[in-house]
């Protein structure tokens, strides 16, 4: 394992510290139990927004909390969901009056955190709801498995539903278009490398050198196929396909087209990526409005990528542009 | 002889060295159809409870399993904190105020833990979970009552059961957590939940049976 680390026991203490020593004028974090809030928390009046899972997939969650954006993050060990009492401190520094939203995205531990954690925030009578992001076409949705996985819609449903909550929104309204984002976005990732836990110091899967995996979740757990690797454009053809045919997306639609870097792709071949999808896209009638390229849900250093593609209507483009100044994504 | 808060104590502890000794097994077990860090998750979380145990002496068994559960939700992490917490909750729940269970005492204690853990997790059996070794555990300590068996004698039965319930998991396909994402791709590797659960009741029936 080649990791720029000092212990990899103190990996997530020592990023967290790192954050705030970094992002001390607009976040603040707490170390027992872990939580990382706005500095300004709890906003008065405004519905607080909380999400959190493990930690390795930065910059999700703990970059994207600020204004216009999330109000607190609860990150768990590496790939291991945060547990309930974080959630909860989380959920009571963020409570301005007005309730908070969980944004969870759906593995089966975060899920089952979370409701431990909304359980007791409401005995602590601090009004809470849930919504639990499920857009990854990869996996079948059916009542014979945990359903599908919460991938790069969560950032996305995190932005508008930031915005939204700013314009004062309540709690009801705010978790109704969150799962609106969650309805109109699909999602789907591949990998060329497998990662490391600093825990296990294993590669998550074995890959061969001529092999990719697609429809990965996040955490390194291996792929529905594996593959001879295929070109950029191969690849885009298989993951945009996918997520077309599923919605479906349709010719004439708007949409935001988030490319994602799986933490140990260049930007130029994300790039690459951008371009295939463009031309997938074009050929369909499928009309990019918004974009957003790069590494925004990680697996470690995982090679790879994945592709969101979000149907957008003037309400979700609005929220869309609306400011957010988090350390990971700043718009306006 | 009956099971007292003094033997559960122990029961904890030899449960947290067994999780330790089976840590990178259990990580293994995960790596294969989960994300790894079942048995990092365990050990980290089983070490806390035993640190919490420290002053808790004269708790009734109730209060004591209470405070195992509590550990566990807020230091395992992933789906196997709150399953294992409750688990543990739900016992202590069911043996409140007790400072000792015979053996109709254990199985319920039993039976409220696993019922809690299915209402938590949705799953049942050959979904290849954990479940999968408790509910044949739980069939066996009540089978074992029902022929008036000796508690030494319906513990080693349970866990028996639980391991065979375990071994079972290996040809099932999994249908909830994380595995279940893998689909047929999980057939062929055991379950890492029921792995930690059989090693629980073996743990009970040595610590309890007095063979340990």
């Amino acid at each position: 394992m080649k990791k720029l680390i000092n212990d990899p026991e103190a990996v997530v203490r020592e990023a967290l510290e790192g954050m705030e020593a970094a992002h001390g004028d607009r976040l603040r974090v707490m170390y027992d139990p872990y939580v990382i809030v706005r500095a300004d928390a709890p906003v008065q009046g405004k519905v607080g927004l909380v999400s959190g899972g493990g930690s390795g997939h930065e910059p999700m969650h703990g970059g994207l909390v600020g204004p216009g954006m999330l109000d607190a993050a609860c990150p768990g060990e590496v790939f291991t969901s945060p547990t309930p009492d974080q959630m909860l401190e989380a959920t009571k520094a963020v409570d301005g009056g007005a309730g908070v939203l969980h944004i969870v995205k759906n593995y089966t531990g975060d899920v089952l955190n979370f409701e431990m954690a909304a359980d007791l925030a409401k005995g602590e009578g601090v009004e809470v709801e849930a919504v639990v992001t499920n857009d990854d076409v990869a996996v079948q949705d059916s009542l014979y498995t945990a359903g599908r996985r919460g991938v790069g819609v969560t950032v996305l449903a995190e932005k508008i539903c930031g915005a939204a909550a700013d314009e004062g929104k309540s709690l009801a309204e705010v978790a109704e278009l969150c799962r609106k984002v969650n309805g109109q976005g699909r999602s789907m990732g591949m990998a060329l490398t497998p990662c490391v836990t600093p825990g296990s110091g294993e590669p998550s899967f074995e890959l061969g050198e001529d092999e990719m995996e697609i429809g990965i979740g996040i955490h390194g757990e291996p792929g529905r196929f594996r593959e001879p690797i295929g070109t950029a454009a191969q690849v885009v053809e298989r993951l945009a396909s996918a997520i077309v045919e599923d919605l479906p997306f349709e010719s004439g639609d708007k949409v935001l087209a988030f490319v994602n870097g799986m933490g140990g792709t260049p930007l130029i071949e994300l790039y690459i990526v951008y371009r295939e999808l463009n031309n997938l896209l074009q050929e369909r009638g499928i009309i990019i409005d918004r974009r957003l390229i790069g590494d925004y849900i990680t697996s470690l250093e995982m090679a790879g990528c994945s592709i969101t593609l979000l149907k957008l209507d003037d309400e979700l483009t609005r929220l869309w542009d609306a400011p957010a100044d988090t350390p990971a994504l700043r718009v306006g | 002889m009956n099971i007292t808060s003094t033997t559960v104590r122990e029961w904890i502890r030899a449960y947290a060295d067994e999780i330790a000794e089976h840590r990178v097994e259990l990580v293994k077990l995960d790596t294969a159809i989960g994300d790894g860090d079942h048995g990092t998750n365990m050990d980290r979380g089983m070490r806390k409870a035993v640190e919490k145990l420290d002053g808790t002496e004269g708790e009734d068994i109730g209060a004591l399993l209470k405070g195992v559960g509590m550990a566990l939700v807020s230091s395992v992490g992933g789906a196997a904190g709150p399953l294992y917490g409750t688990l543990f909750l739900e016992m202590g729940k069911a043996s409140a105020g007790q400072e000792e269970l015979d053996l109709a005492g254990w199985t319920g204690a039993l039976e409220a833990g696993v019922k809690g853990v299915q209402a938590r997790g949705k799953a049942e059996p050959e979904d290849k979970t954990m479940v999968d070794a408790l509910l044949p555990a739980l069939e066996a300590l009540r089978a074992a009552a029902d022929e008036g068996a000796a508690l030494e004698d319906a513990l080693r039965r349970s866990a028996d059961a639980a391991a065979g319930g375990m071994r079972a998991t290996i040809p099932l396909e999994a249908r909830r957590g994380r595995a279940s994402y893998l689909g047929p791709r999980s057939v062929g590797h055991q379950d890492p939940g029921a792995t930690s659960s059989q090693l629980l009741l073996e743990v009970a029936a040595t610590t309890f049976g007095g063979a340990g």
